[in-house]
């Protein structure tokens, strides 16, 4: 009973009030210094990245400079000890670009349906399913790739494609494994399908409902709509959409290294086997043999991360501007 | 190729006016017609075979999987089971999750409560970019910097650090995602403890955060799940490590499953593959039901808030 008084008192009297006052003022600037250290933790984190990994480059970039991105020389072992990524960065670009040229359309085609056409109990199944896609393990879809997957390709999709677009030297001959740039762009197409059709529906979706009931009156197909209303509107976004899971495909190190055979020339051919930025370094960071052989690895982490961080700038540049949230995962 | 040249249809035809026939396109207007429905099936088409591939890849794993998963694959070490993997894979995503989890939480709180707009648009976008960060660099960071013997602080392999390179993966998701969540509390909530001479601290914690609870677990789950599959960071930094027993000592390498089930997928071993058949069962398995179930709760809450 007489605490209670007390603590009554306490707040009435003005001396109470002072010290409450005080200790709010300080529990307002401990939670918003704690806030603001925590959102700075972000950027300090990424300059100490991108320092420690350029700075563990160095060897590297001093003894091969820029030509390091087109030579193809890479020999690891102590009497030669020559590194160029050549050969990397273009399977990297090839595998990436081909994961995007299947990949990009089939999510967009998602997108559309999920947003235009599909009933909203349909909807309410197939698009969680489609994100749950993204949560498979890409260790899990490259161990897929490589046991199931590769022995498919070589066996029916190869062979097809050789027969009937062979011409295109593109489509050479079937190996005798499975592990080609091709598997691997398969593999990356299945990575990256989940994140654009992600973010193209919620795109697609927010295209006023007036503009395309407008071009139906006027006598516009659905296809007529979409081609005419729906896409040029989004244009923009579904750029910035493609742009994110390309980042993704570039980068992905695992799943690529399961499948892609691990090559070191560069061929036109993507039957054969070639060997990304990313998978390198998974292959050989952890038993690299000598320092230049570490510092050429990062040298390529380096490359990697200009190469990610860029197109994820890019892609949020564009989110911002024209208002959708890019790199948002749902 | 000319018009002329094009096979002309029975729709081309000119007819007599017949007023009890269909009203049925004809012409162009049907070719368009054809070609908006083929579209159409097309995208359907699109949808349907990314669940199929999800089927495959699901169905895959269930039926080479499910052979190798008995309880002493769950409970028993190298050769017959994988706990080590499975202990060391739930203390290194929970060391990763007890860090990212407030920072997130923190950046969230930052964005919504104080940042102006240049800010937020400044933290929104190291978000982003650390969002966009390859797993294999955020390895090759976190060891250059902690882990390798001859770099800054040469600390050896460790789970702990494995944790602490899962964070870096997970900070960007639990911030966005809480960000959203926060975003859905009704401002008037904040304005009535304002209205009351609140401070904004006693705000914060007694109003804001005790609504968004929910969704911040949910964001939370969401976050393991992604982590739980992590493979690239780890190969650097947790990979040396027995997998014959079970260890829980966060400051040596763990096993860990990801990177057990890589280590085996490179080996040609039938016996191996089986085995990581099995993990990665019991991972997909843990992956899809922690995701499905979060979003579940996503759906629950939405109804809640918009009845």
């Amino acid at each position: 009973m007489s605490s209670a008084a007390t603590t009554q008192a306490g707040r009435t009297s003005p001396r109470g009030r002072d010290w409450r006052k005080r200790g709010d003022r300080i529990g307002d600037m401990t939670l918003y210094a704690v806030c603001a250290g925590a959102a700075l933790l972000g950027a300090v984190v990424l300059i100490l990245l991108a320092y420690e990994v350029t700075q563990s480059a160095m060897p590297a970039i001093d003894k091969f400079g820029l030509g390091f991105l087109t030579s193809t020389d890479w020999k690891p072992t102590e009497q030669f000890s020559v590194f160029g990524a050549g050969s990397l960065v273009y399977g990297t670009l090839v595998s990436s670009f081909f994961a995007l040229l299947i990949g990009g359309p089939i999510a967009i085609a998602i997108g559309l349906y999920l947003s235009l056409l599909a009933p909203k109990a349909v909807r309410g199944i197939v698009s969680p399913l489609v994100e749950l896609l993204a949560a498979v393990p890409s260790v899990i879809l490259g161990f897929w790739g490589l046991l199931i997957l590769a022995p498919f390709v070589k066996s029916t999709i190869e062979p097809f494609l050789h027969s009937t677009l062979g011409f295109i030297p593109l489509f050479g001959k079937p190996e005798t494994t499975g592990s080609s740039v091709f598997t691997a762009s398969l593999i990356l197409t299945i990575m990256i399908i989940p994140i654009i059709s992600a973010v193209s529906r919620d795109l697609f979706i927010s295209v006023p409902r007036d503009m395309q009931d407008g071009a139906s009156a006027l006598g516009a197909t659905r296809w007529e709509v979409v081609r005419g209303v729906v896409l040029p509107t989004t244009s923009s976004g579904v750029i910035a959409a493609c742009l994110l899971g390309l980042g993704r495909a570039l980068g992905e190190a695992i799943a690529v290294a399961q499948v892609i055979g691990a090559g070191s020339e560069i061929h036109v051919d993507l039957f054969k086997t070639g060997d990304t930025l990313a998978a390198r370094i998974a292959n050989q960071f952890p038993g690299a043999l000598t320092e230049l052989h570490l510092a050429s690895l990062y040298y390529c982490a380096v490359i990697l991360l200009v190469i990610g961080v860029a197109s994820n700038l890019v892609a949020s540049w564009i989110g911002r501007r024209f208002s959708f949230a890019g790199g948002q995962v749902r | 190729m000319s018009r002329e040249a094009q096979p002309v249809g029975a729709g081309d035809r000119p007819r007599a006016y017949d007023p009890a026939a269909p009203l049925t396109a004809t012409g162009n207007l049907r070719r368009r017609q054809i070609f908006s429905k083929l579209t159409e099936f097309a995208a359907t088409g699109a949808a349907f075979a990314a669940i199929a591939v999800l089927v495959i890849v699901v169905y895959t794993v269930i039926a080479r999987g499910a052979g190798a998963i008995s309880w002493d694959f769950i409970t028993k070490s190298a050769p017959e089971g994988v706990a080590p993997a499975l202990v060391g894979s739930a203390i290194i995503v929970g060391i990763g999750t007890l860090i990212a989890a407030p920072i997130g939480v923190l950046i969230a709180l930052y964005l919504t409560q104080y940042a102006g707009g240049r800010a937020a648009g400044f933290v929104s976008m190291t978000m982003d970019v650390m969002n966009g960060l390859p797993a294999i660099i955020v390895g090759v960071f976190v060891f250059t910097f902690l882990v390798d013997t001859n770099g800054t602080v040469g600390l050896g392999q460790a789970g702990w650090i494995g944790g602490v390179a899962l964070s870096i993966i997970m900070v960007p998701l639990i911030a966005r995602g809480t960000q959203g969540v926060l975003r859905l509390i009704p401002k008037s909530q904040s304005e009535a403890a304002d209205a009351l001479g609140v401070a904004r601290w006693r705000t914060v914690l007694s109003v804001i955060l005790p609504s968004a609870l929910g969704g911040i677990l949910t964001v939370t789950i969401l976050s393991i799940a992604r982590a739980a599959g992590e493979t690239a960071p780890l190969l650097l930094i947790s990979s040396n490590a027995s997998v014959d027993q079970v260890s829980i000592n966060p400051f040596e390498a763990m096993a860990n499953g990801p990177v057990r089930i890589y280590q085996l997928s490179e080996e040609a071993n039938p016996a191996g593959f089986s085995e990581a058949w099995g993990l990665s069962l019991l991972f997909i398995s843990f992956i899809l039901f922690a995701s499905l179930g979060a979003r579940a709760m996503v759906a629950r809450s939405k109804r809640k808030i918009s009845s």
